[in-house]
C-alpha cells in the first residue's frame, strides 16, 4: 500500500491509499460542510443538497447521472452528517476514469427548480420515516439539548417545515459559500491509478473557482438536562444520554474508544453483562463521537418502559464504579483484541478504507496506515484509559427518553 | 475469476465446504444447523431461538463469560442467530484464529451446558427481542406480508410471541436442543486464507463423532387472506406487496432474478425511477427475490405518509405489472454491469463468500463458482428474460398496507 497526494492550483486536494492487489478501487468526494454550518433558516439543507447533487448538471439530466452510474456497474451513494458531505461510488478498477469523471461533474451541480421541488418531497418522506423508527428522534433531540446553540445542536436531516420553506436560491447560496475546491477532497482506495486520477481531476476539476470558506468549533457548554417525551405508539422506552467525549485531534480518542469498548460494546462489556444478558434491557451501549473543537460520549438504551428508570440507575452504577476504580488489565486487552482485528478486517474492503482515509484527512489532515493506527491502540496504557474516565466523566450530560412514558424519576 | 471450493461430506450428515481466498488476510465461518422457526411447536414458538441464546451461555468448559471472552481475545466478530430454517451460527477472524474459533464453536453445537441458572436471563432476552420487533413496522409490514404468502411454518419469525415465549420451560429446551441440533444437513462453510488439507483434518476431529438424525416437519396451515391493513397512528403507511415467483434452485431463477434487477437495486432501476425520482413519493422503494425453502416469491416495500400512501400504492404495483410487457436491452446492459462488479467485488470479503457457499449448499446441493455465475449473467438476454415474463408474468399477489388509512387494492391484481 501506498499513501499519494497532490493539491491542484485551486486548493483541491487529491489523495489516496493505493493498493494494486485490490479487486476494486473506490472513489469519493469529501466536502467539508455539513448541519453544523447552516443557520436556523437554511437547516436541513446540506443534506437536501446531497440529494440535489445526484440532480444533474448543465449537460447531464438527472435520469443521466443515474443511468451513467448504473452502466459502469458502480454501488454508489452519498450521506450528510453534522461536519462532512461524502458523495462516493465503488467500481471495478477499468471503470476509475468514467467514475472520476461522473463524480466530479455533479459537483458542480445545476440545482434546477423543477428539481429542487420534486426532491423536497423525497426529503419530507425521509423525515417522516425517521419519525416513525427507533429511537423516534431521541438523538437529534438530544444533541439540541445537550449542545443548545452551539453549531452541533442542529439536526441534519432539519424538519418538514425548515425543509419545505427551503428555497432554490438559498441552497444556491449555501452551495457558493461551501463547496470551494479548497473545501473539498477528493479521496481514493484500492487499486487506483493515482496519475490518471490527479489528470483527470485536474481536467474535471481545474476550473472551480476557489473562495474563502471558514467554519467555527467552539468547544460545547456542559449541560445536565433530563427530558422525557411521550410516544404512544411506541412499544419501548428510549434513552440517549450525551455526556462530553475528546474531540478530532485529541490524542486521547484512542483511550476513549477503548474506554467506551470496555464499558459500553454492544458485547462484552459491562452493559452488557449487566443488562443485555441478563435481558434487563433490549439494548444498551457507549459510543464515542469526535468532531472538530468537541467531542461526546452517547449512551444508548431501549428497554421495556416499566425497566426504564432501573436500567438508568444501574446504568449509572456501572459508570460510577468504573470513574471510581478504573478499569482492569485484562477488560483492556480484549477491547484492544477486539478494535485491531476489526481494523485488520475492515481493511481488506478499498471501500471501508475510504472513509477512513477520507475521514482522517478532513479532521486531522493526516494519513494514517492500519498498522499504524493499530499500534496507536496497542500503545494505550490503564491508566491513559483511566485517565479518560476522569476528565470525561459518564455522569454528567444530558438525557432525552422518547416512548410511552410520561415521567421517568430517577 | 477461478475460484475453486472444496467439499467434505461426513457419515454423520454433516458437510464441511471451503472457498481459499489467499489474498485476504481474514478467515470468516458459517455453521447451519437445520433447526429453525420451522421446527418450533405451534404452542412453543420461539423455542429454537431459544436454544440458540441458551447455547450461546456456556458450552464444552467455558462459562457463558468465558465463552464471550475467549472470542473476544481470538478477535472473532460472532454471531448466533435463527431463521426459518436454520440455527446459524458465525464468525469473522483474523486467518490465523479460524482453527481456535471453530473449536469453540464445535461446542457450542454439541456441548452447550443449557444450565437452569442461565434460563431466566435467556428468557428475558427473548422476551425483549419480541418486544423490539413492536417497534419496526416496516419489519412488521413484511412479516404479516409472509404470513399472507407461505404456508405455516415456512412463514414464521423465529422469535415467536410474549405468549408463547413464556410457556416454554428449561426441559422444552432441552428436549429441542437434542432432537434437533443434529449433523444431518448440517453445513459448515469457511471462506478466506485457509489451508484445506489442515482445516479437513481439524473440523474431522471437531465433528466427526457428532451423531443424530433430523426430524421431519408438518407442514399443515395454508396462508392468510390476500390483502390486510395493520392499523397505526404512524407518520408513514408501509406498503408491502408480493408476487409468486421461482426460488433459488430453479432453472430459470436467474431469468426472475434478472426481471426484478430490472425493477431495482440500481439507480436507474425502474422502482426508483417511477416512484421516487420522477413522483417523489417516498424515500425507500424496493422489491428483491425471496427463497422460502422450495418456494419463491418477488417481495416489494415502500414507506410513504399517509396523504400519498394510495397513489405510492398505484404507481408500486403499475411497475410490478409492467414487466409483463418485458424488459428493454440497454436495462439489462446496465443490470449486468452491475451484478458482474458485485460479483468481482464479492472476492474482497470473506464473510460474504462463506455463507454464498452455504446458501447454495442448502438450496442446490452443490456450490455455483464465480466463473459460472458469470456465465450465467453472459447468458441473459432480453429474449430470455421476456420468454420467462411471457410464461411466469407476475401473478397471484398478496398485499399488506400498514398505517393510518386502510387502502383500496389496484385493479389488475385484485
Amino acid at each position: 500500500m501506498e499513501f499519494r497526494r497532490q493539491t491542484l492550483d485551486n486548493g483541491l486536494e487529491v489523495i489516496a491509499e493505493t493498493s494494486p492487489k485490490a479487486y476494486s478501487t473506490a472513489i469519493g468526494f469529501f466536502v467539508n460542510t455539513g448541519s453544523r454550518d447552516e443557520t436556523d433558516e437554511i437547516s436541513g439543507v446540506s443534506h437536501f443538497l446531497e440529494h440535489m447533487v445526484f440532480k444533474g448538471t448543465p449537460t447531464r439530466s438527472a435520469a443521466d447521472v443515474n443511468r451513467e452510474l448504473d452502466e459502469i456497474g458502480s454501488q454508489s451513494n452519498a450521506f450528510t452528517s453534522e461536519e462532512h458531505t461524502v458523495y462516493y461510488a465503488r467500481v471495478l478498477p477499468e471503470y476509475q476514469s468514467r467514475a472520476s469523471d461522473l463524480l466530479s461533474d455533479i459537483m458542480r451541480p445545476s440545482l434546477r427548480d423543477e428539481d429542487f421541488e420534486m426532491e423536497k418531497q423525497v426529503i419530507i418522506e425521509e423525515i417522516a420515516k425517521y419519525e416513525d423508527q427507533p429511537p423516534f428522534g431521541a438523538f437529534e433531540k438530544c444533541m439540541r439539548a445537550h449542545f443548545g446553540e452551539h453549531p452541533l445542536g442542529r439536526s441534519v436531516l432539519g424538519t418538514a417545515e425548515t425543509v419545505g420553506s427551503l428555497t432554490s436560491e438559498q441552497m444556491r447560496s449555501y452551495f457558493e459559500q461551501r463547496y470551494s475546491p479548497g473545501n473539498i477532497v477528493l479521496v481514493a482506495s484500492g487499486n487506483v491509478d493515482f496519475e490518471q486520477l490527479v489528470s483527470d481531476a485536474q481536467r474535471n476539476c481545474g476550473a472551480w473557482t476557489p473562495f474563502h470558506v471558514a467554519r467555527v468549533t467552539p468547544r460545547a457548554n456542559e449541560h445536565s438536562e433530563f427530558q422525557v417525551i411521550k410516544k404512544d405508539t411506541a412499544a419501548q422506552e428510549y434513552v440517549v444520554q450525551i455526556t462530553n467525549g475528546p474531540a478530532a485531534d485529541d490524542d486521547d480518542r484512542y483511550a476513549a474508544r477503548l474506554m467506551a469498548t470496555i464499558i459500553g460494546d454492544d458485547t462484552g462489556s459491562r452493559l452488557f453483562w449487566e443488562l443485555i444478558d441478563t435481558g434487563r434491557a433490549e439494548f444498551a451501549s457507549i459510543s464515542p463521537y469526535e468532531f472538530q473543537g468537541t467531542g461526546m460520549l452517547m449512551t444508548y438504551l431501549a428497554c421495556r418502559p416499566e425497566d426504564t428508570a432501573e436500567c438508568l440507575a444501574q446504568i449509572r452504577n456501572v459508570y460510577e464504579h468504573a470513574q471510581h476504580s478504573g478499569v482492569a488489565d485484562e477488560e483492556l486487552l480484549r477491547a484492544k483484541s477486539k478494535i485491531c482485528s476489526d481494523l485488520v478486517r475492515h481493511n481488506e474492503s478499498p471501500a471501508r478504507r475510504l472513509f477512513s482515509v477520507g475521514n482522517n484527512w478532513l479532521q486531522r489532515n493526516s494519513y494514517r496506515t492500519v498498522r499504524e493506527t493499530v499500534e496507536n491502540y496497542q500503545a494505550v496504557t490503564i491508566d491513559e484509559v483511566n485517565a479518560v474516565l476522569s476528565k470525561y466523566p459518564l455522569t454528567v450530560g444530558t438525557t432525552v427518553a422518547v416512548g410511552p412514558l410520561a415521567e421517568i424519576t430517577t | 475469476m477461478a475460484n475453486q471450493v472444496y467439499s467434505q461430506q461426513f457419515d454423520n450428515g454433516l458437510t464441511l465446504l471451503a472457498e481459499p481466498m489467499d489474498w485476504l488476510e481474514s478467515a470468516a465461518f458459517s455453521l447451519l444447523i437445520p433447526s429453525g422457526a420451522d421446527r418450533d411447536p405451534k404452542h412453543l414458538l420461539g423455542l429454537s431461538n431459544f436454544v440458540c441464546e441458551m447455547a450461546q451461555r456456556g458450552c464444552g468448559s467455558r462459562s457463558s463469560r468465558q465463552f464471550i471472552e475467549d472470542l473476544e481475545l481470538l478477535g472473532v466478530d460472532s454471531s448466533g442467530s435463527v431463521s426459518n430454517a436454520f440455527t446459524s451460527y458465525g464468525g469473522s477472524m483474523p486467518a490465523e484464529k479460524l482453527a481456535d474459533a471453530l473449536t469453540i464453536y464445535a461446542d457450542v453445537a454439541r456441548q452447550p451446558h443449557m444450565s437452569g441458572e442461565q434460563f431466566e436471563d435467556a428468557q428475558q432476552v427473548c422476551i425483549q427481542e419480541v418486544r423490539s420487533h413492536e417497534d419496526d413496522l416496516a419489519h412488521k409490514a413484511m412479516t404479516e406480508l409472509r404470513r399472507q404468502r407461505y404456508p405455516n411454518p415456512y412463514s414464521r419469525v423465529s422469535y415467536g410471541n410474549l405468549e408463547t415465549i413464556q410457556q416454554i420451560k428449561i426441559d422444552d429446551v432441552r428436549e429441542h436442543f437434542r432432537v434437533f441440533h443434529q449433523p444431518q444437513g448440517a453445513i459448515l462453510s469457511v471462506a478466506g486464507k485457509i489451508d484445506w488439507p489442515s482445516l479437513c483434518a481439524h473440523v474431522e476431529q471437531l465433528f466427526d463423532d457428532w451423531t443424530g438424525s433430523n426430524q421431519p416437519i408438518d407442514e399443515t396451515q395454508a396462508p392468510a387472506e390476500p390483502y390486510s391493513h395493520i392499523a397505526h397512528d404512524s407518520s408513514q403507511t408501509h406498503l408491502a406487496v408480493s408476487y409468486d415467483s421461482v426460488p433459488y434452485s430453479a432453472d430459470d431463477y436467474f431469468q426472475s432474478h434478472g426481471a426484478v434487477g430490472v425493477l431495482s437495486g440500481g439507480m436507474s432501476s425502474r422502482l426508483f425511477t417511477e416512484v421516487r425520482e420522477k413522483r417523489g413519493l417516498c424515500y425507500a422503494v424496493y422489491a428483491s427475490c425471496e427463497t422460502v425453502r422450495t418456494r419463491g416469491a418477488v417481495v416489494s416495500y415502500a414507506g410513504t405518509t399517509t396523504e400519498r400512501a394510495q397513489e405510492t400504492l398505484n404507481v408500486l404495483v403499475d411497475e410490478l405489472l409492467r414487466l409483463r410487457k418485458g424488459v428493454r436491452e440497454e436495462e439489462l446492459q446496465r443490470l449486468k454491469a452491475r451484478i458482474k462488479s458485485q460479483l468481482i467485488m464479492a472476492q474482497e470479503s470473506s464473510s460474504a463468500r462463506s455463507s454464498q457457499i452455504a446458501w447454495d449448499w442448502y438450496h442446490l446441493n452443490r456450490v455455483r463458482g464465480l466463473d459460472e455465475l458469470s456465465s450465467i449473467i453472459d447468458a441473459l438476454t432480453c429474449v430470455t428474460i421476456n420468454k420467462y415474463l411471457d410464461d411466469n408474468p407476475p401473478r397471484d399477489f398478496r398485499v399488506v398496507t400498514l398505517g393510518a388509512k386502510q387502502l383500496e387494492i389496484p385493479r389488475g391484481i385484485s
